[in-house]
């Protein structure tokens, strides 16, 4: 159930959280490629990891257990931590 | 009356099913040529066309409190109303002489299915939800509320209660006040605070509605320039906003004044100046690590407020010795640093004790420095009433003090005492607090010979002054 509550702040700031900016490129970075375990996911991702380290980055490879459910907070966290650009396979 | 499809001349008879009356005045309707409103069940009554109002749009327009109502209505005017079964009545606004010739001649009603607590939210945010202009944030459904209320920045650290609409429109009957007046421009980002968004943070803070006049009156002293919020704040000296509540207010809403009146366990207390370092953080933007520095802070910064013991005090309120109007409910704002003890159980004259009063009190800030910092003293019946008993009054008492807090200049003076801090180069006494620096409250429980200081912060021009509001209600 959505619970709507109102906002006490000055609304300054979005009331919904954005994405962070986008790198200029990825040399030198650290990508990570999470597979939410959906068929074939893997092919997709297997590809963008040869084009993304033929751009000078490091790639790390995540997998959620099961795209039924939302990814477990310590692969969040570990991925926040590791990582400074993700790429999410979404498609089947 | 909008979306309510209604004749503009005849009768009109709402109803519900679940209501005896109803179904006792059932059997009359067939024939009556009126509109029929059911509430609850379209099929009922029998024998008849109803209208079927289970989403209450009629009702409501109508403005039905109990049921059956029967009402006439001419040119688009309602001219005739009865509740419940009034047989004599009934007849005399149908004009059918032998109307329910079988039924008893008067039964009352049952209450209209609007003030039915299972609809109530829904209908309030229906007819007064257009009143709230404030942004409508959305918490996913798997987001835990306490959790995602943390997440958004809003809280002092403590949980808080999700302001949703029908608890904002609850809190908003506390006030005659619109929704959309600007009470105070709110340091440190000076935002201007409407009465709805103050309601917001008082539902966040776990006020009750009856408490918002007195938040609201807290806020607009707070934010007067005269209190300087922003300074306080931006201090790293760590005292707040505390909110000391006069006149009959505090006893009509439960502000406590006696026993644990600057603890917890009171929600008036706990939940008003709460609500006041809420508006500052969330309207006004002053948060922990940004605009306020403090060095230590301390727990009253969560808020602080309790009520002058005026009933149990034979002196005058402190509101009054400042301006307010005897009788009339006020706030006074201070700037208040951590609650600390005086103890004397032996003093049985007013001499004595105003001397241990006078030597907890040039503790302040700390005892070699004068005239800097205001402080507020928290007089408790027990110590009172040695004063009382002798026939002091409130002037005679803050006399004595300030005769006792001239203090030498060979004792304030830097390296005196072999301490550095001190006044530079003092040539004569000075006082230790400003004139209107020291604030004196009688509050407390009955039993122990225990006051308390409430250190404050810079007085005067250069700070903060304690100000004053009476409260409109």
């Amino acid at each position: 159930m959505i619970t709507t509550v109102l906002d006490p702040t000055d609304e300054s700031r979005p009331a919904s959280r954005t994405v962070g900016p986008r790198p200029g490129d990825l040399a030198g970075r650290t990508v990570g490629l999470l597979d939410i375990a959906k068929p074939r996911g893997d092919v997709f991702l297997d590809r963008l990891a040869t084009l993304v380290a033929e751009r000078g980055a490091t790639v790390r490879r995540y997998a959620k257990p099961t795209f039924t459910k939302p990814m477990p907070a310590d692969l969040r966290a570990e991925i926040a931590a590791e990582c400074d650009v993700v790429i999410e396979a979404l498609a089947d | 009356m909008p979306g309510v499809a209604l004749p503009d001349d005849g009768l009109v008879v709402v109803l519900k099913q679940d209501c005896p009356t109803c179904r006792l005045v059932a059997p009359v309707l067939p024939g009556l040529g009126a509109t029929v409103v059911s509430q609850d069940d379209p099929a009922f009554p029998p024998g008849v066309e109803v209208l079927d109002d289970t989403a209450l749009d009629t009702s409501l327009a109508l403005e039905i409190d109990v049921v059956p109502t029967l009402l006439r209505r001419e040119g688009g005017r309602e001219t005739a109303r009865t509740e419940g079964w009034d047989r004599a009545r009934w007849r005399e606004i149908a004009g059918v002489a032998d109307l329910g010739a079988d039924l008893v001649d008067w039964k009352p009603g049952c209450g209209s299915r609007t003030h039915d607590p299972a609809v109530a939210e829904e209908v309030l945010v229906r007819t007064r939800g257009h009143e709230l202009a404030a942004r409508r944030v959305e918490l996913a459904g798997l987001e835990d509320e306490a959790e995602a209320l943390f997440d958004r920045g809003w809280t002092d650290g403590l949980p808080v209660v999700a302001p949703t609409p029908p608890r904002v429109l609850r809190m908003l009957a506390g006030t005659t006040r619109a929704p959309d007046e600007v009470v105070a421009v709110v340091p440190p980002n000076l935002v201007p605070a409407t009465v709805e968004k103050v309601a917001i943070n008082a539902v966040l803070a776990g006020c009750r509605p009856e408490y918002l006049p007195v938040v609201l009156a807290a806020v607009e002293a707070a934010c007067d320039t005269e209190f300087n919020a922003h300074g306080l704040l931006a201090t790293t000296w760590g005292a707040a906003p505390a909110v000391l509540v006069h006149g009959p207010v505090a006893r009509r809403i439960g502000v406590n004044a006696g026993g644990n009146a600057l603890g917890q366990g009171t929600r008036a207390n706990s939940t008003i100046g709460r609500a006041l370092q809420l508006v500052i953080r969330n309207v006004g933007g002053g948060r922990p690590g940004e605009v306020d520095r403090a060095t230590l802070g301390q727990p009253g910064k969560v808020g602080l407020c309790f009520a002058e013991d005026e009933q149990g005090s034979p002196w005058e309120p402190l509101s009054v010795s400042r301006g307010v109007p005897a009788g009339a409910s006020a706030v006074t704002v201070f700037a208040a640093e951590g609650v600390r003890g005086v103890v004397d159980q032996i003093s049985r004259t007013p001499e004595s004790l105003a001397r241990t009063i006078a030597g907890a009190l040039r503790g302040v800030a700390h005892p070699k420095l004068a005239g800097g910092f205001d402080a507020t003293l928290v007089l408790s019946p027990e110590h009172l009433a040695v004063f009382a008993d002798a026939g002091w009054d409130r002037a005679r008492f803050t006399a004595a003090l300030d005769e006792l807090l001239l203090l030498a200049p060979e004792e304030l003076a830097r390296g005196a005492d072999g301490i550095e801090e001190g006044m530079p180069s003092p040539r004569r006494a000075r006082p230790k607090f400003r004139p209107g620096g020291l604030l004196v409250a009688v509050a407390g429980g009955g039993a122990g010979k225990f006051s308390a200081v409430i250190g404050g912060w810079v007085g005067g021009p250069g700070g903060s002054s304690p100000v004053t509001r009476v409260i409109e209600e």
